[in-house]
């Protein structure tokens, strides 16, 4: 019991087996979480799922339906608006419309708990703000009107926002979406950063499976009305996990290069294709879309064509990594590569690891 | 250079409020020396300064021509800040407490009331007046939540109200029709909108009620600005967004109400002044905008209340007349402005 008291004191925000949804309706049950200044955990999980419901419950902005939250050791619902405010900040998904607010404008209203009756602004207040939009490389848009900016320009300026707010806890839902690759790794770089350099606990939702398994100290799986799993990335994204969360079906998702495949064209191969290197993926791909069977050989379990050959060949044979290949290996290629119409060789290197595909292009061409 | 923007603003501000009042004092002494009985403006100064006291010329100033102005001048303050509330409430920039059918809903009940009054003999006072254009504009303003919480467009909740305001409009008529000869010419006038015909009790109910709406208005400016941004941020910010909600129904009924009672359905004012001062001050904070909007409502009135009574004198136009051919200009300049900026973006 007191250990659990302490980890709470520890923790900027902790979940006790908390209950999301609306009303009567629970979304999600039993999130029970804790964040530590200064990281970042990743809400993932398919659409619909509920990681805006429990974002929004975490928020204080929809009542808990079970279970409780904690801010920096308080429970939510026993603080303030104006504390609460303090201490956590939002930076919501979908775009906002603004009315005549400049970016300084709109960056501003971060400092709302923290102004008078009137909310004017004081000295200290706009250095906050210049500041923070500063931090967030969006200073130079300060008298720019925020209807007339970017997308990425807009997440910057809403993420000098949520700073300006001076918060402990920081929650995104969906940060990234809108965004081309460039802004996205922007954004989460600097948020890295803003965690560590300001000692913010960060709880943010996201799409893409690559970039939460890189920026995330902790990653929740909002699946079948629970969090599912919670963990490292390193357990999150192991095994076959991934597959089984998004329910896929038409394809794998590759943990190690954060990248899913569809499922290869099924039958009997009609060419075999020599690879080894990534010189083969290209090969692999233009026979995947014009559809016709292929098997692959012979591929080191190491090699970086092997997820895809696996994915989209009917047959791919494989030898152990680090081990030169076998005869058994080259003769099951010859095997198949007899019943083939094609052969197509894509590597000109041989060495003492892959002399094997030497004796298979000499029998194949 | 910042310093130089933060400068810039505070310098538009003043010379903002300082055109509206000097505007506002120019047209307030326009109105008392314009009318059927030609009054030099030099008489106008004996009669305020109390130097001409006996003249009809200070009663038809004192009793006539300065209570109308001054109705003109509270009640579009008052309907051009429900407009603000009504637009920031709802996030949309055309709404207002006409085209909402918030101004139509008002004018039913106090029709039903006066139809009443005058079939059953009671006599009728300003209070009584307004809390029947308060409870009709509450149970519209009701109406159109309803519909809000369903339809997330702003096109959609607009054509919802404008149709409510239709319903009401013809139910008016219905009971006009229905309501003694004598009534009718009486309540005719004042179901287009008219500043005239106020006497000095009705200017104190109708300060007390502006001026405390107001007062309460300006008092959630901060509120009404983070509102600005969204619901959930707002919340975020630490606002209470079910009593704030409630409120800003309450002030901006009360406010629309209460012009209603005493000026009938005027139209535009609370649309088309919130977006001029907008455009003039070149922000849409609370802090600045409500009381702009205040001071332009007035100053717009009684410009078109000017204009009403003298462009075909001694035949008047009524009111709403000139505040649509002032007003609807402007949205659809809003309408314009907005295309073109969701294109730039």
């Amino acid at each position: 019991m007191i250990n659990k008291d302490q980890k709470n004191k520890a923790s900027s925000l902790h979940t006790d087996s908390l209950g999301a949804g609306y009303g009567k309706k629970v979304i999600v049950d039993g999130i029970t979480i804790s964040i530590s200044a200064g990281e970042i955990c990743t809400l993932i999980g398919p659409n619909g799922a509920g990681k805006s419901t429990v974002l929004k419950t975490i928020a204080g902005q929809l009542p808990a339906a079970s279970g409780k939250v904690f801010l920096c050791g308080d429970e939510l619902a026993g603080l303030k608006e104006k504390d609460v405010a303090r201490r956590l900040s939002v930076m919501l998904t979908g775009r906002l419309t603004t009315d005549r607010m400049t970016c300084f404008d709109v960056a501003a209203t971060g400092r709302y708990p923290y102004t008078g009756t009137f909310g004017i602004l004081g000295d200290h207040d706009r250095e906050v703000v210049h500041e923070a939009l500063k931090l967030t490389g969006a200073d130079h848009l300060c008298d720019t009107d925020f209807n007339r900016i970017s997308d990425g320009q807009r997440q910057s300026v809403m993420l000098a926002r949520a700073i300006a707010q001076e918060p402990e806890i920081m929650l995104l839902d969906e940060p990234t979406s809108f965004l081309d690759t460039g802004h996205k790794l922007h954004l989460l770089t600097l948020l890295r950063r803003l965690a560590k350099e300001r000692n913010i606990a960060v709880v943010q939702s996201l799409h893409e499976l690559d970039l939460a398994q890189k920026f995330s100290d902790s990653v929740v799986c909002i699946h079948n009305g629970k969090a599912e799993r919670y963990g490292t990335p390193e357990e999150i994204f192991s095994g076959d996990y991934i597959n089984t969360l998004y329910e896929i079906k038409d394809g794998r998702y590759n943990t190690y290069y954060g990248a899913a495949e569809p499922d290869g064209i099924k039958g009997e191969p009609e060419v075999f294709v020599i690879g080894g290197g990534g010189a083969g993926i290209p090969v692999y791909r233009r026979l995947y879309r014009e559809g016709i069977p292929f098997a692959a050989g012979v591929l080191h379990e190491n090699d970086v064509e092997y997820p895809v050959a696996s994915a989209l060949a009917s047959v791919v044979i494989s030898e152990k990594a680090f081990e030169p290949i076998s005869d058994e290996a080259v003769n099951r290629a010859l095997a198949i590569m007899e019943k083939c119409k094609d052969v197509i060789c894509t590597t000109e290197n041989f060495g003492t690891m892959n002399a094997g595909n030497l004796k298979l292009r000499d029998k194949g061409l | 250079m910042k310093k130089d923007m933060d400068k810039q603003r505070k310098i538009r501000a003043v010379t903002g409020f300082a055109l509206l009042v000097i505007a506002a004092v120019i047209l307030f002494i326009l109105s008392l020396a314009s009318g059927s009985s030609r009054i030099t403006a030099d008489t106008v100064f004996g009669v305020l300064t109390g130097r001409i006291t006996d003249q009809s010329a200070h009663r038809i100033i004192m009793d006539i021509r300065m209570p109308r102005a001054l109705s003109a001048l509270i009640l579009g303050g008052g309907l051009s800040v429900s407009g603000f509330l009504l637009q920031s409430f709802f996030r949309n920039p055309i709404a207002g407490p006409f085209v909402l059918g918030i101004s139509s809903g008002a004018k039913l009940t106090v029709a039903l009331i006066m139809i009443t009054s005058l079939r059953y003999g009671f006599a009728m006072n300003s209070w009584m007046m307004i809390g029947a254009a308060f409870a009709g504009a509450l149970l519209c303003m009701m109406t159109v939540l309803l519909f809000s919480g369903k339809v997330r467009n702003m096109a959609q909740l607009v054509i919802s109200g404008v149709m409510i305001g239709y319903i009401c409009s013809a139910l008016t008529d219905l009971a006009v029709t229905f309501a003694d000869d004598a009534n009718i010419v009486n309540l005719h006038n004042w179901s287009k909108g008219s500043f005239s015909g106020a006497d000095w009790q009705d200017i104190r109910v109708m300060s007390v009620m502006i001026f405390a709406a107001f007062i309460l208005t300006f008092l959630l400016s901060k509120p009404i600005g983070a509102y600005q941004l969204g619901e959930a941020y707002a919340e975020n910010m630490g606002v209470n967004i079910r009593s704030f909600r409630v409120f800003l129904i309450l002030l901006s009924s009360i406010l629309s109400a209460t012009v209603t009672a005493f000026a009938g359905p005027v139209s535009f004012v609370g649309i088309a002044v919130p977006h001029l001062m907008k455009g003039m001050f070149g922000t849409s904070k609370p802090v600045i905008l409500i009381p702009a909007a205040f001071l332009g409502g007035g100053v717009f009135c009684m410009g078109c209340d000017l204009i009403a009574r003298m462009l075909f004198a001694p035949q008047e136009l009524s009111v709403s007349t000139v505040t649509a051919v002032f007003g609807a200009p402007v949205v659809i300049w809003i309408m314009l402005h907005r295309a073109k900026e969701r294109s730039m973006s």
